[in-house]
């Protein structure tokens, strides 16, 4: 499979992580697919504990041990980095994926300056001097939205406010201009007026640099703000995959469909949420067949004992026996 | 209809001080800071009023203010009087379901502790039956008592947290962001919850959220805050179709739609400021695109409208006056 050609920077398939414990082995990732392509945000989204994080931490090669991969690839920009050794793979993280996290106090150093912590950044990856690190440093201050940059470099992370700390993670992963950039939860720790700020930063930083984004959020009115294409992860599985506005309206997933259900809308008051009854299996205990089974309405017989694969519907994909030849 | 809370004129300084020995020797004045700056609203009987803002707008202060937890510095909170004749009984759900539940008591012990503290019930039997009872409205079952809050998930720790809040018996509850620690589908089932013991119990709430489709689901009215004053307060409907205060202009703005998302909008970077030295006059003017010399030197006051609602803002008092002479 050397010979890979792909329009994707990232294509993830049958990528499966476990967790070797006493009590047995967690299944944390069960055969996830996924690609991004240049200038694409995807957006992951589901509930705490459905492996959304997991599989951007599988994907960088950051899974704490005795968590590993144990089945499926990862190909970045056309090449296979899932087997690569941790120093190799050093050099695939911050060169070729820059990674977001979701608390900027705690993914800066408070004891350096953040021009300091960017030159760092740059000088490991591009070949530059001082002073043209420091010179791309205070650009990139420019370019993610941080006024006065050049006073602002010699400024250490506790004299920015959340937003302004967030934009200068965001600076640091751009630092080496990443094909692929990993946004997990980038504003869940921010406000709401500050969070609609972040998502458009990301959005023209999309657009202006062709980077590929895989934005990891539990709140879908985000996704619909910025992401292209939407992937549904459930207990470790993924359930759909579609264009944002097409898995939104016309969701093929019975999960997809209550978690849109659940969600109180603006625009109209209802008497009553929809609620899908019950909670995400933990992930050592996951029913046979669909891991939805328990939960859905239209669950029959053929969902408790098979596991439904994700085939194509529409424009996107969906895992369930609705959309695959029945339930019965 | 009567009104269950009336808060009046409250307001609440903290010392945020540098300690004694700082202070002398580097001559630095003592430093307070407004949480809550001169704020009054009324909640009405079975009602629910909600609190928005952002982070730091003094929210949670008020919920707190409310239920006794802090103590205000100056002006008055107000229960109606209750079924017996007393003050109404507050009781409060706090938004972290994991930190709120003692992890070494048992359930059953954890709700049944606001009866044996109010003695609310007689006998060890009479406690235990009321407990089982408190666990099937919230939608768990009696046997649950016996387990510990570490068996729980998220969601089902915030119902444990709603049966202990309404083991007091309390007609009025003041919800600190009840579901913000909640994934969506499990803060659907907690909202519906919530609404239907309203409906069933006649509870009056007072609703502290920053997530402005969860307020616009819950509740009758709002009430918009920003640096620990009240900018706007309007009936839900109203707020949401006709929005006064540029602050909630920009709030409503910036929340995301999923059924009609606004994709490519630009928005100014703009912050909230320090608390510790907010803006003088109004001190939204700093992020106001309507905001003139008078914004900057002069405080406006609260303004009542003929629909009910109010807002404190100079360019809407103008608009207003400007249509009235027309």
């Amino acid at each position: 499979m050397t010979e890979h050609v792909s329009s994707a920077v990232l294509d993830v398939r049958g990528l499966c992580v476990e967790f070797p414990g006493r009590h047995g082995t967690v299944q944390a990732l069960s055969d996830v697919s996924l690609t991004i392509r240049p200038g694409e945000i995807l957006g992951v989204v589901g509930e705490s504990g459905a492996g959304k994080s997991m599989t951007g931490l599988a994907v960088q090669g950051l899974l704490e041990p005795p968590g590993r991969i144990s089945g499926g690839e990862v190909w970045l920009g056309g090449r296979r980095i899932d087997q690569l050794d941790d120093k190799a793979m050093q050099q695939v993280r911050g060169r070729q994926i820059g990674a977001i996290f979701q608390d900027p106090l705690t993914s800066l150093n408070p004891l350096f300056t953040v021009g300091a912590q960017l030159v760092e950044t740059i000088r490991l990856h591009l070949k530059l001097s001082k002073a043209d690190a420091k010179a791309r440093a205070i650009q990139l201050l420019k370019e993610v939205g941080i006024p006065a940059p050049e006073a602002r470099y010699d400024h250490y992370p506790h004299q920015f406010s959340g937003g302004m700390r967030q934009r200068v993670v965001i600076a640091l992963a751009l630092a080496a201009e990443p094909k692929l950039i990993i946004a997990d939860e980038p504003t869940t720790a921010l406000d709401v007026s500050i969070q609609a700020q972040i998502t458009s930063l990301l959005r023209r930083l999309c657009d202006d640099h062709g980077t590929a984004v895989m934005l990891v959020t539990h709140d879908m009115g985000v996704i619909a703000e910025t992401a292209d294409r939407v992937a549904v992860m459930y207990a470790g599985r993924l359930v759909e995959i579609g264009p944002v506005a097409e898995v939104i309206k016309n969701a093929r997933h019975p999960y997809t469909r209550g978690l849109m259900g659940s969600i109180p809308a603006l625009g109209r008051r209802v008497e009553r949420l929809n609620q899908i009854d019950g909670s995400m299996p933990r992930l050592n205990a996951i029913p046979t067949g669909c891991a939805f089974n328990p939960r859905c309405t239209d669950a029959g017989p053929r969902c408790r004992k098979e596991r439904p694969e994700p085939v194509p519907v529409g424009t996107g994909v969906s895992a369930c026996w609705l959309n695959a030849g029945g339930v019965l | 209809m009567s009104d269950a809370l009336t808060v009046n004129d409250l307001t609440c300084n903290f010392d945020v001080s540098a300690p004694w020995l700082n202070r002398v020797i580097e001559r630095k004045p003592k430093q307070f800071v407004r949480a809550v700056d001169d704020i009054s609203f009324t909640v009405p009987m079975g009602g629910c009023l909600s609190l928005v803002g952002e982070s730091g707008c003094g929210k949670s202060t008020v919920a707190r203010l409310v239920t006794g937890l802090y103590r205000a510095s100056e002006g008055e909170v107000r229960f109606a009087p209750g079924k017996d004749g007393e003050q109404l009984s507050a009781q409060m759900i706090f938004q972290d379901p994991y930190a709120s539940l003692n992890p070494r008591w048992r359930v059953r012990n954890i709700i049944a502790e606001p009866l044996r503290e109010l003695k609310l019930r007689n006998t060890e039997a009479e406690i235990m039956e009321r407990v089982g009872e408190l666990l099937t409205i919230v939608g768990l079952a009696p046997s649950d008592g016996s387990k510990f809050p570490h068996e729980f998930s998220g969601g089902q720790r915030q119902r444990i947290s709603i049966a202990r809040a309404l083991a007091g018996e309390p007609e009025f509850l003041v919800c600190d962001e009840p579901t913000s620690a909640l994934d969506v589908s499990v803060q659907a089932q907690i909202l519906n919850l919530m609404r239907k013991l309203q409906d069933e119990m006649g509870l009056t709430y007072l609703f502290i959220s920053h997530d402005m489709s969860v307020v616009r689901h819950m509740s009758d009215r709002i009430a918009v805050m920003y640096l620990g004053r009240i900018v706007e307060e309007a009936d839900t409907e109203t707020l949401f179709a006709n929005p006064r205060h540029p602050y909630t202009q920009l709030l409503l703005e910036t929340i995301p739609d999923i059924t009609h998302p606004k994709r490519g909008r630009s928005i100014a970077a703009s912050e909230v400021p320090s608390p510790l030295n907010p803006p003088s006059g109004c001190t939204f003017h700093p992020r106001c695109p309507l905001a003139d010399q008078r914004c900057k030197s002069e405080r406006p006051a609260m303004r009542s409208f003929a629909d009910g609602s109010r807002a404190a803002c100079h360019r809407v008092e103008e608009t207003v006056k400007a249509v009235k002479a027309a």
